[in-house]
């Protein structure tokens, strides 16, 4: 991770749609009057929503006036947390997991397929737009390894040609199934589950 | 009161001090970067590493409370250990550029790395470069150096309340910046580069000009406000090179304001270093003897009706003693201090800040009228603002709206609103007198207008009214912004019986009723313009340190010491006599201003009784003896503002008070004169222009 950046250009102004002010109100609502600050990432996460997946300057300067906060104290927490990108991203950001179990299991070939059909450097916009693509640490699907989250989705047991092809879906505007890309069900073995198999068991288990 | 062993020794300390208190109260020496004993308790540094029993690991001193039975060990191999272990860590970024680092020589790191680091490094990485954030024209950055203590986050925070500066990034990534590196806008601000142990923040206008070795320190007092700051004057040679806060726990803590700060390059800039006589409406150079020659044959064909004194706001003591004692001997009772044309004086009581700065930190409610204490006094609104963040006081304001980094409340603009209060008609009333040490902070901008003598009696009545005035607790309270006010008005240096103020000498001088006006370093005159527009046809004598507005009038021009050159008394806004030493010599034949008097009252025909420094001094506390304990308050009397609040307020103008400072960086000729102090006035301009912070705007 190198030093997070606001970047160059900038929007000139941002604020909250009727919808999503409504959804921060109801955010800034949670916590006791005198403590809205508590709400700044929330708030942060959907300004970041509303500004195509990305935080502007002037929606932190928009989300520290609603709370009372100073500029600088929201800009500590956007630049710190790192789930907030401080620059433009691809209509779909691909977060491949390199961490050790995913590294292992090949997260370099998910890796080389991002930089082969997206761009060659992480944190950059594909020329179309679609795409772009950064490396995460742990995204909590060891068990699924290698993995990559796309938006809000998982997608998991990826090889190089399983994401080449998930890219290519991505990019052609079809919606691919999340989860597992190996046909596997959650994190069961591969062909099913082998073992637990006694219908028994449960049967016992639902007379409790 | 729990009892902990600090290296065998048993101590009892208070409950809630941290480990690292009772260790230094046991003796024992504790390195520590981020911690600071007015700041929050930060624990990021973990430089002070001590070991507790039954506790596996070192613990942070600095974060951790005393607990009864607590055994610390400071001085065991592990601690060494850890000490020595963070040392290197704290090192590996640092780079290795004290040779060209302005903190050399008074650097906590340097130092630190000295008595308890490793003598060599392990570590051969690349190391991890930052780039400089801009500050201002006050702080210079190079933030590689930044160890990330956070203590000047806490600071801006915490102390000077503007919320300016932050830490970005995380982890080894992280780095201390002001949002979208604009300017620090807080009159506290170069108080940071004092609190960072290392070179990171250091001052832009000392900028590789000196050595702290090779500097001359000189313990003096402030003059740019009437707080009287402690200072120590630092110079080389002739000039003053840099100035820095002394420790003074009832004055200004361990703070001073940016303009006691780096006001000090005025000094060596538009000095009157020699006299000056105007021929033919040009001044042209001439010798002390043409001077004094003129300024006698003036005096004496015009005599002492007709000649008027008034002082200026940085004057000494001394200057102002012997210019009285020279215009009483001439028989004049022309003669003012008070420039700004306030209707102070009688009691001491009635023109003191009677509560005191320090108890500034206790008061339960304030009320501030004509009064910005954020400029006038920047020291004491930041112990109104701690006294705010301890309790959220109440506090409200007469006057205009001001921002003062706490949240209070505006009544009302003038006197009208001042009278409601007084008449208890106002629901601030009830907060005042609910409160147990309530403060009415009464400020100049109430004074220097037409409702200046209603402003201060109602001012009084309220005090009264209030519970204000008790023998424990006076919360009278006026704000001075000038050093020399206080001063002048314990020396009596106000008309005398069919004397005339300053309004009076000026239009005295218009109407051809004064034809000689001796200003002593009168700078702000409460108008301005052309000579013939505010003195007439009068003849001007000057005697100060710089070319400002008061030498432009000036027929004569006499050339005085700044604060820095001359040992002299000052009392600040609580009536508190302080002492300024001398740090360096006047420049060229500029000479010490009593003894600028006491030659030109031998050439008079009049000689003052005294020949040396402590001659006069002896005269002075003769003559008014509190003036002899330096350092020390003689309070001022109750029964006096108790009768001024007595007397009848009579028809108010209803013109809203206005504030004497209209520029921060510019009150006064040292100011006016320095270039650091015009580069801040023009941004602080700027800022005003734009209105608020305008985006990615630096």
């Amino acid at each position: 991770m190198s030093a997070r950046r606001l970047a160059k250009e900038q929007p000139t102004e941002f604020s909250f749609s009727a919808e999503n002010l409504e959804i921060a109100k109801q955010q800034i609502a949670k916590y006791p009057e005198g403590r809205q600050a508590s709400a700044v990432i929330p708030l942060l996460w959907i300004a970041q929503r509303q500004g195509d997946g990305w935080l502007s300057e002037p929606a932190m300067r928009c989300v520290a006036d609603m709370l009372g906060m100073a500029y600088i104290r929201v800009y500590e927490i956007a630049t710190f947390y790192t789930m907030f990108n401080l620059s433009p991203v691809g209509k779909h950001l691909v977060q491949v997991c390199t961490t050790t179990p995913c590294w292992l299991r090949g997260s370099d070939d998910v890796v080389n397929a991002c930089k082969k059909h997206i761009h060659e450097k992480p944190h950059t916009v594909s020329e179309d737009g679609t795409f772009s693509w950064m490396e995460v640490e742990c995204l909590g699907a060891c068990v699924n390894a290698p993995m990559v989250q796309v938006g809000d989705d998982f997608f998991e047991d990826l090889d190089g040609p399983k994401m080449e092809a998930l890219l290519s879906d991505l990019r052609a505007g079809k919606n691919p199934e999340p989860g597992p890309q190996n046909e596997r069900h959650s994190s069961e073995p591969m062909g099913g589950a082998t073992t637990l198999l006694d219908k028994e068991i449960y049967a016992a288990q639902g007379e409790n | 009161m729990p009892t902990i062993t600090v290296d065998g020794n048993e101590i009892e300390v208070e409950a809630g001090l941290t480990v690292l208190q009772a260790c230094e109260m046991a003796g024992a020496e504790i390195p520590r970067f981020c911690y600071h004993e007015r700041l929050s308790i930060a624990g990021n540094c973990r430089m002070c590493l001590v070991e507790l029993e039954k506790s596996a690991k070192p613990i942070a001193s600095c974060a951790m409370p005393v607990a009864e039975g607590m055994v610390v060990h400071t001085n065991t191999p592990t601690v060494k250990k850890a000490r020595e272990g963070v040392m290197e860590f704290l090192l590996i970024n640092h780079p290795l550029d004290c040779p060209i680092c302005d903190q050399g020589g008074e650097c906590d790191l340097q130092d630190q790395a000295m008595a308890y680091g490793v003598d060599s490094s392990r570590y051969d990485e690349n190391k991890r470069a930052v780039e400089e954030k801009y500050m201002g024209p006050l702080i210079k950055t190079i933030m590689t150096r930044c160890i990330h203590c956070t203590r000047c986050v806490r600071f801006s925070t915490e102390v000077a309340g503007v919320e300016e500066i932050g830490a970005i990034g995380r982890g080894e990534d992280m780095e201390i910046t002001t949002y979208l590196e604009q300017a620090v806008n807080s009159e506290l601000s170069g108080n940071v580069i004092d609190l960072c142990p290392v070179g990171a923040l250091t001052s832009k206008p000392y900028a590789f000009s000196a050595r702290p070795w090779e500097l001359r320190k000189t313990e003096s007092v402030d003059v740019m406000d009437a707080v009287g700051s402690a200072i120590r004057v630092d110079s080389r040679g002739r000039e003053v090179m840099r100035v820095l806060p002394r420790l003074h726990e009832d004055v200004n803590e361990e703070w001073i304001s940016d303009k006691a700060r780096f006001a000090c390059d005025g000094l060596n800039r538009q000095r009157l270093d020699r006299p000056y006589i105007r021929v033919d409406g040009k001044l042209k150079p001439a010798s002390w003897d043409e001077a004094f020659n003129l300024i006698t044959s003036k005096i004496s064909a015009v005599g002492g009706e007709k000649i008027a004194a008034i002082t200026g706001d940085q004057v000494c003591l001394e200057s102002m003693k012997a210019l009285k004692d020279l215009w009483s001997a001439l028989e004049s009772p022309h003669l003012d201090c008070r420039q700004d044309g306030t209707p102070l004086g009688g009691g001491r009581g009635t023109y003191l800040f009677n509560s005191t700065i320090a108890a500034a930190n206790q008061t339960d409610a304030v009320l501030l009228v004509g009064a910005n204490p954020r400029w006038e006094a920047p020291v004491l609104n930041a112990r109104i603002r701690k006294a705010y963040l301890d309790r959220l006081i109440p506090i409200g304001a007469v006057g205009p709206q001001t921002d003062l980094t706490y949240p209070h409340e505006v009544f009302g603009a003038g006197a009208q609103t001042l009278e409601q209060i007084a008449n208890g008609q106002h629901t601030f009333a009830e907060k005042l007198k609910a409160a147990e040490r309530p403060m009415l902070i009464l400020g100049q901008g109430a004074l220097a207008g037409p409702d200046g003598k209603a402003a201060i009696t109602l001012a009084a009545r309220i005090a009264d009214t209030n519970g204000m005035l008790r023998e424990d607790w006076n919360g009278f309270n006026v704000l001075h912004t000038a050093a020399s006010r206080v001063g002048g008005l314990d020396l009596g240096f106000i008309p005398a019986d069919g004397g005339r103020d300053t309004k009076q000498i000026l239009s005295g001088c218009r109407s051809g009723d004064i034809e000689l006006v001796y200003l002593l370093g009168a700078d702000d005159l409460p108008e301005a313009g052309d000579k013939a527009d505010v003195f007439g046809e009068a003849f001007v004598v000057y005697q100060g340190s710089h070319g400002d507005s008061g030498a432009h009038f000036a027929d004569v021009i006499l050339p005085g010491a700044a604060y820095t050159e001359k040992h002299g008394l000052w009392v600040n806004t609580e009536g508190r006599v302080q002492e300024a030493k001398a740090a360096s010599f006047p420049p060229g034949e500029a000479r010490e201003d009593w003894k600028i008097i006491r030659a030109l009252s031998s050439a008079i025909g009049k000689p003052l009784d005294y020949n040396t420094l402590a001659e006069l001094r002896a005269s002075l506390f003769d003559a008014h003896p509190h003036l002899a304990a330096i350092d020390d308050i003689s309070p001022g009397d109750i029964s006096s503002i108790r009768a001024l609040g007595e007397q009848s307020v009579g028809q108010l103008s209803g013109d809203p008070f206005a504030l004497p400072i209209k520029d921060y960086y510019l009150t006064n000729p040292i100011a006016r004169a320095s270039e650091t102090m015009a580069e801040c006035s023009a941004l602080f301009a700027q800022r005003q222009s734009d209105g608020k912070v305008t985006g990615t705007h630096g």
